[in-house]
């Protein structure tokens, strides 16, 4: 794709259009960063009064207090501890759901990924409440803690990157040459270990790039957060909004934490997009 | 779409290896082997079925039951055993004399306002973004990785900061217009009042649109390189090629990206929740919020469920209609 005009230079009204436009969404994309970046090293009177572009003095105090105003620390475990499960345990159903729809034709499979990918379409908000309901019910039955625990929220977030996940690893496993895991069955491998040996390992950056995407989802989910949890095993999504109290708002320790919750996940998506970008292009050809 | 030439692999293979006549109990062995790759597919579908059955689809069946029960606080520890009420939460959602009515279809019009506003121009940013950076240059990588990165980061996170920059003593945004640029003859409050819903709708463009961008970069790729020679040599310029060919390739991206986006923004919780915490400024009422602070801030359950389910019912409505009419349309044009 390196060359794709070659025959013709582009005409300098073309080029001005680019850098200006290029130029005007980098701003838009950046400045916010730049301004919690920034705000994050100055002293908590320079984020109070009128804001100012170059931070001046400059200290790190702020990263130093923001494991003591709030237990961030037990926050990021929690958070770690449910994205962490609920990604892994999303792809590792998502890859079998996957291998079906990819490698097996049967009846139901139109219906089953319709239905799959319309779950994307219901309001959170319709669903929260009664999963509240079921939840605490069934602990009050069974005695298994779901509300209120991290089991609830990782048996939730997984079920919401799930319909995405069957749908890029889908894209992914189909790029896999089926003459592959045929090879494999006929050297007398079950249909598991043809996916565990040939499929899984020649989609191995795919299914990295999803199991971030299902981090993230989780990593940045708020309404079940502030629903299913409660002091023990709040996460980060609610607990940030704890540097807010009635007498002071500390922004510049807002957002010394926030940048320090975004590094893991913008790394991983920043190191994956390239295979983000494979698994949509597959997507969208089918 | 995809029957596969390996169902009967295995069983050729294996008579293949042995190279002798199939005695009974290879037959029966054949026949339990079709057995279980008949409900192979199934079994590797189950756990992905039964959590989308635990978690998306009873749950929103009992949010339907919900609405038609009296469920408030009264009644929360013995939901069950909450009175029905017939179509009356149905009846007071849409009665646009009253003030819960009037209240809800000011915050669907709201959302449907926020909706088109933000998804159109984050689809529009992300398409010209893409567009543009299709040819290689100096610096494209760095470019593209910094587009990505609002996507990139926590929602709760951005909006934090975007809540930062709205402040009114101390946010960049007043700096910038009235300080700096002089545009504005005094600061302005960005969190209440008219421009919340401003404040609202950039935020949802700067999240999402890096999202069009990624789909649609995608989607140029699958264009084949020979189109652009063709029409090259033909004499086209860039503008002409963006317009001639670019842009009808990419409507199979555009169908599936505009209707992501739509359902996202109407849905979308989080980025108000976080701007303004349970209840927004009324100029910024939208919808999802409007009825998490019915269900969980006046604790009427039963009033709340009643919305989401006529908001269900829109998005139903709504994405069929899109689809059959964006269909007819991809496949009239060839």
């Amino acid at each position: 794709m390196a060359k794709r005009r070659s025959l013709m230079a582009p005409p300098p009204s073309f080029l001005w259009t680019r850098r200006i436009v290029l130029t005007l969404l980098a701003l838009f994309a950046l400045v916010p960063v730049y301004v919690m970046i920034s705000s994050s090293v100055k002293p908590l009177q320079d984020v109070t009064s009128t804001f100012r572009w170059i931070p001046a003095p400059i200290t790190f105090a702020p990263y130093h207090d923001i494991w003591y105003t709030v237990p961030l620390a037990r926050y990021f475990v929690n958070s770690l501890i449910v994205s962490a499960s609920a990604s892994a345990l999303s792809v590792a159903v998502a890859v079998f759901a996957a291998y079906a729809v990819s490698r097996y034709g049967f009846r139901g499979k139109r219906i089953f990924t319709t239905a799959v990918l319309s779950t994307q379409m219901f309001p959170g908000i319709l669903f929260a409440l009664p999963l509240f309901l079921i939840f605490v019910s069934i602990g009050n039955a069974t005695g298994i803690p779901l509300f209120g625990s991290r089991g609830g929220l990782i048996i939730t977030y997984l079920t919401f990157s799930l319909p995405f996940a069957i749908w890029m690893l889908t894209g992914y496993f189909e790029s896999v040459p089926k003459a592959l895991d045929e090879a494999a069955l006929v050297d007398g491998c079950g249909p598991v270990r043809a996916l565990f040996r040939v499929v899984i390992p020649a989609a191995l950056p795919g299914i990295v790039a999803v199991l971030i995407y299902a981090f993230m989802t989780a990593w940045g989910e708020v309404l079940f957060a502030s629903v299913m949890t409660n002091n023990a095993t709040r996460t980060l999504a609610v607990g940030l909004a704890d540097y807010s109290t009635e007498n002071n708002v500390y922004w510049n320790q807002i957002m010394a934490a926030s940048l320090v919750v975004s590094v893991p996940v913008v790394a991983g998506f920043l190191i994956m997009q390239r295979y983000l970008v494979a698994g949509l292009t597959s997507g969208a050809v089918k | 779409m995809t029957v596969s030439i390996h169902q009967d692999a295995p069983s050729a293979g294996s008579d293949a290896g042995r190279g002798r006549e199939p005695t009974p109990r290879d037959r029966s062995a054949r026949l339990l082997q079709r057995i279980r790759k008949g409900g192979l597919p199934y079994l590797f579908l189950l756990p992905a079925l039964i959590l989308e059955l635990l978690i998306h689809f009873v749950p929103m069946i009992f949010g339907i039951v919900i609405s038609f029960k009296q469920l408030t606080l009264f009644f929360i520890r013995n939901w069950t055993g909450a009175p029905w009420a017939g179509w009356q939460n149905y009846h007071l959602a849409i009665d646009f004399h009253e003030a819960i009515g009037k209240a809800l279809l000011h915050s669907f019009w709201v959302t449907c306002a926020f909706t088109v506003l933000a998804v159109g121009l984050s689809w529009l940013f992300g398409t010209v973004a893409a567009i543009l950076t299709q040819d290689s240059f100096r610096g494209r990588a760095a470019l593209r990785t910094i587009f990505l990165t609002p996507f990139a980061l926590p929602v709760y996170a951005s909006v934090i900061v975007w809540a930062f920059m709205f402040q009114y003593n101390n946010g960049l945004v007043n700096q910038l217009l009235h300080n700096t640029l002089g545009i504005t003859s005094r600061p302005s409050f960005w969190l209440i009042g008219h421009n919340s819903f401003f404040a609202l709708v950039i935020i949802s463009i700067w999240r999402n649109w890096p999202f069009a961008f990624l789909c649609v970069m995608a989607g140029l790729q699958g264009i084949p390189h020979d189109l652009y020679e063709a029409s090259a040599i033909d004499g086209a310029g860039v503008w002409q090629q963006i317009r001639r060919i670019t842009m009808p390739s990419l409507r199979p991206v555009n169908q599936v990206l505009v209707l992501v986006l739509f359902l996202w923004t109407f849905n979308d919780f989080t980025t108000p929740f976080v701007l303004f915490g349970s209840s927004a400024p009324t100029p910024a009422d939208v919808i999802s919020i409007h009825i998490y602070q019915a269900s969980f801030v006046t604790w009427n359950f039963g009033e709340g469920s009643a919305m989401s389910v006529l908001m269900l019912l829109f998005l139903l409505v709504v994405t069929a209609i899109y689809l059959i009419f964006t269909s007819r349309r991809r496949t009239s044009n060839g």
